[in-house]
């Protein structure tokens, strides 16, 4: 892969800003366009665009499948568990009001907590879908391009 | 702590199956994650009895989602028609949880395990939200829920017979179509009343009265929801599912998920249109009757020539559906104390002969009709589950099959529409004859040359014949759970009989 400068320097260029976006995306979701699914997706997508740079091999040794499938299970668990302990503290199932003392500021760590789980379970769905459907085809030969 | 639980029953009815899921994923392979699914049944089990319980007397639990006001935010509702689809469906999955141990270990590799009973946890889930939830959006949320979880079990039926992946598509497509139009109908009815809470709706569409964007959503919902129960013309994705499914999902989806899909049409046609909207009242009887009625023949007609015992069972289904149905298009009490009865009566019935096709399969490696020859001798215990079943879904008298004939014929009778009594009668004549092919082959033929056949294990013995059990005890005994359809009935009855302004 080393010979391919233009594809190289591109994605070295893209991939962090990407990365930084979908955080900005992620935590400002609960008062701008935007929340855990759009960020999960971009998220996602810049490390798609460091496996079709280097390599599908190169993205499952950073993402194991293994890693990615708990990941997912763990970003439902964040979403439903908010709802658990504020359930827990004595308001309904994702009755933010009980999770602080001024309502506002309630709402706003419940939605944060909670996009924070869709934007993991969206990324890691994402990146197993692609591992799943990419690692399906026969190793491309680097002379093959 | 107990008096928490109890504030939060409804929601912990379906999210205590929905945390449960991905934690059995990351729990890992084999008996550890079958045996915490096992576990948090057996809780949902309770929970849905603690609701039966609550609700039995005629109270009706309404749960604030997040707390917010209720026409806006969404409301889980629990009356005694849902509090009684709730104990179908997490009762059958606390019985096939532990059936499914022994076969799923047969059927699906050890890696694959634990996602298999994640899908089976989400699934309930999902049919468990879409029975309690009052909101019609957020039915269609978890009924994609369910049909999600429902294809990756469908399509896990390929380890074994790979036709199981096509099945599963054809189910995908035609679930897929089956949501959107369901959807659309309930964006139709939004855009005339501007609220999504069932009750709510029905007040504000009272006051609407009719309008050609209400008969739109209407039939919308019909055939949306149509194509997930299976109704007769749009049954096609179901026999393929229900025969390449591993045999314990076959068993969970014959016992719940048409299930779910009926009574989300009941919910819609009686509480949310009501008994005098005379659009649907002419939809349902020159439309969905004779619809009825031709699945009731046809598709007994096919069962009888399918040589798949899942398959034939399958299509005995879509038959069975036909009652429901019928008794729906009656528009009495009587008719809907039948449809509800059935539900349960179908459910125990369906699940017990498709856990008997399981043990056929673990044990002959097959359920071939035709290879079956003399299996009744090798496996008694099985095959007399078999007959007992059989009696069932003919209707034949001290079975749960025949009460559920009975509240039929008798609400046919009381209409005076004696032809579909008729009807109903000579179409269990048709169940005899798919059920004696099987009986004849088991038991009076002789096995083929070389067969080693054991009995079943127990750990699936006594699901099925705790089943078998059910619906013999209902059909002796049949006053609890046609008082519990009839109260049901009587209170969809009720509940819809706010007057519409012309």
């Amino acid at each position: 892969m080393e010979h391919h400068s233009i594809l190289r320097v591109v994605s070295k260029l893209l991939i962090p800003p990407m990365l930084v976006y979908a955080l900005y995306v992620q935590f400002h979701g609960e008062y701008s366009p935007g929340g855990g699914f759009q960020a999960g997706v971009v998220f996602a997508a810049a490390f798609v665009l460091y496996s079709l740079v280097h390599g599908i091999d190169a993205l499952t040794r950073v993402a194991p499948p293994r890693v990615l499938h708990a990941l997912a299970g763990l970003g439902v668990l964040i979403f439903a568990g908010t709802g658990v302990v504020t359930m827990a503290l004595g308001d309904a199932y994702l009755g933010y009001y009980a999770l602080a003392e001024h309502p506002q500021h309630a709402q706003e760590w419940g939605i944060v907590v909670v996009e924070f789980g869709v934007g993991m379970t969206v990324a890691s769905v994402m990146l197993s879908l692609f591992i799943a459907f990419a690692s399906h085809t026969r190793k491309l030969d680097d002379k093959d391009w | 702590m107990m008096a928490l639980i109890e504030a939060n029953l409804p929601a912990l009815q379906v999210v205590l199956p929905l945390i449960a899921a991905p934690i059995c994923a990351i729990l890992g392979r084999g008996g550890r994650s079958w045996a915490f699914a096992c576990i948090v049944i057996l809780a949902t089990f309770a929970i849905s009895v603690a609701l039966f319980a609550q609700t039995y007397a005629g109270t009706i639990i309404s749960y604030r989602m997040g707390g917010w006001e209720i026409p806006l935010g969404i409301e889980y509702r629990v009356d005694r028609l849902n509090a009684f689809v709730l104990l179908i469906i997490s009762g059958s999955a606390t019985l096939v949880l532990p059936y499914a141990r022994r076969i799923v270990a047969a059927e699906i590799p050890a890696e694959r395990q634990p996602l298999f009973y994640t899908a089976f946890l989400l699934c309930i889930a999902g049919l468990l939200g879409i029975t309690i939830t009052g909101d019609a959006f957020n039915i269609f949320v978890f009924l994609e829920i369910s049909s999600l979880a429902t294809y990756a079990l469908v399509a896990s039926g390929s380890w074994v017979n790979k036709r199981a992946l096509t099945a599963a598509y054809n189910y995908l497509i035609m679930g897929t179509v089956g949501a959107t139009f369901f959807v659309i109908g309930v964006g139709m009815l939004y855009m005339i009343t501007g609220t999504l809470n069932l009750a709510d709706l029905a007040v504000r569409i009272a006051d609407h009265g009719d309008s050609s964007t209400l008969r739109m959503g209407f039939v919308f919902i019909l055939i949306g929801i149509g194509l997930k129960l299976a109704m007769f013309p749009l049954h096609l994705w179901l026999p393929n599912a229900y025969a390449y499914a591993p045999s314990a999902v076959t068993a969970f989806l014959a016992a719940t998920a048409t299930k779910a899909a009926v009574y989300v049409m009941l919910r819609f046609m009686f509480t949310v249109f009501g008994f005098d909207y005379e659009f649907q009242a002419d939809t349902l009887r020159m439309v969905v009757l004779p619809l009825a009625v031709i699945a009731m023949f046809a598709a007994s007609i096919v069962a009888i020539f399918q040589d798949n015992l899942k398959r034939m069972l399958a299509y005995s289904s879509i038959a069975q559906i036909g009652y429901i149905l019928l008794g729906l298009t009656f528009l009495t009490e009587t008719g809907l104390t039948a449809s509800i009865v059935h539900l349960f009566n179908h459910a125990v019935t369906k699940a017990a002969l498709f856990m008997v096709a399981g043990c056929f399969i673990l044990s002959a490696g097959t359920c071939s009709i035709s290879k079956l020859g003399g299996i009744g001798r090798d496996m008694p215990w099985t095959t007399a589950a078999f007959v007992a079943g059989g009696f069932s879904l003919i209707g034949l008298p001290l079975t749960v099959g025949f009460i559920s004939k009975w509240y039929l014929v008798l609400a046919a009778l009381e209409l005076g529409w004696w032809p579909v009594a008729l009807m109903i009668m000579a179409s269990s004549l048709l169940a005899v004859i798919y059920v004696w092919r099987v009986v004849e082959v088991a038991y009076l033929q002789p096995a083929p040359e070389g067969t080693v056949r054991k009995e079943a294990p127990l750990s699936m013995l006594i699901p099925t014949w705790i089943f078998v059990g059910l619906s013999i005890w209902f059909g002796v005994n049949a006053m609890l759970t046609s008082t519990a359809a009839g109260r049901a009935a009587s209170a969809l009855f009720d509940s819809s009989h706010i007057l519409w302004k012309e």
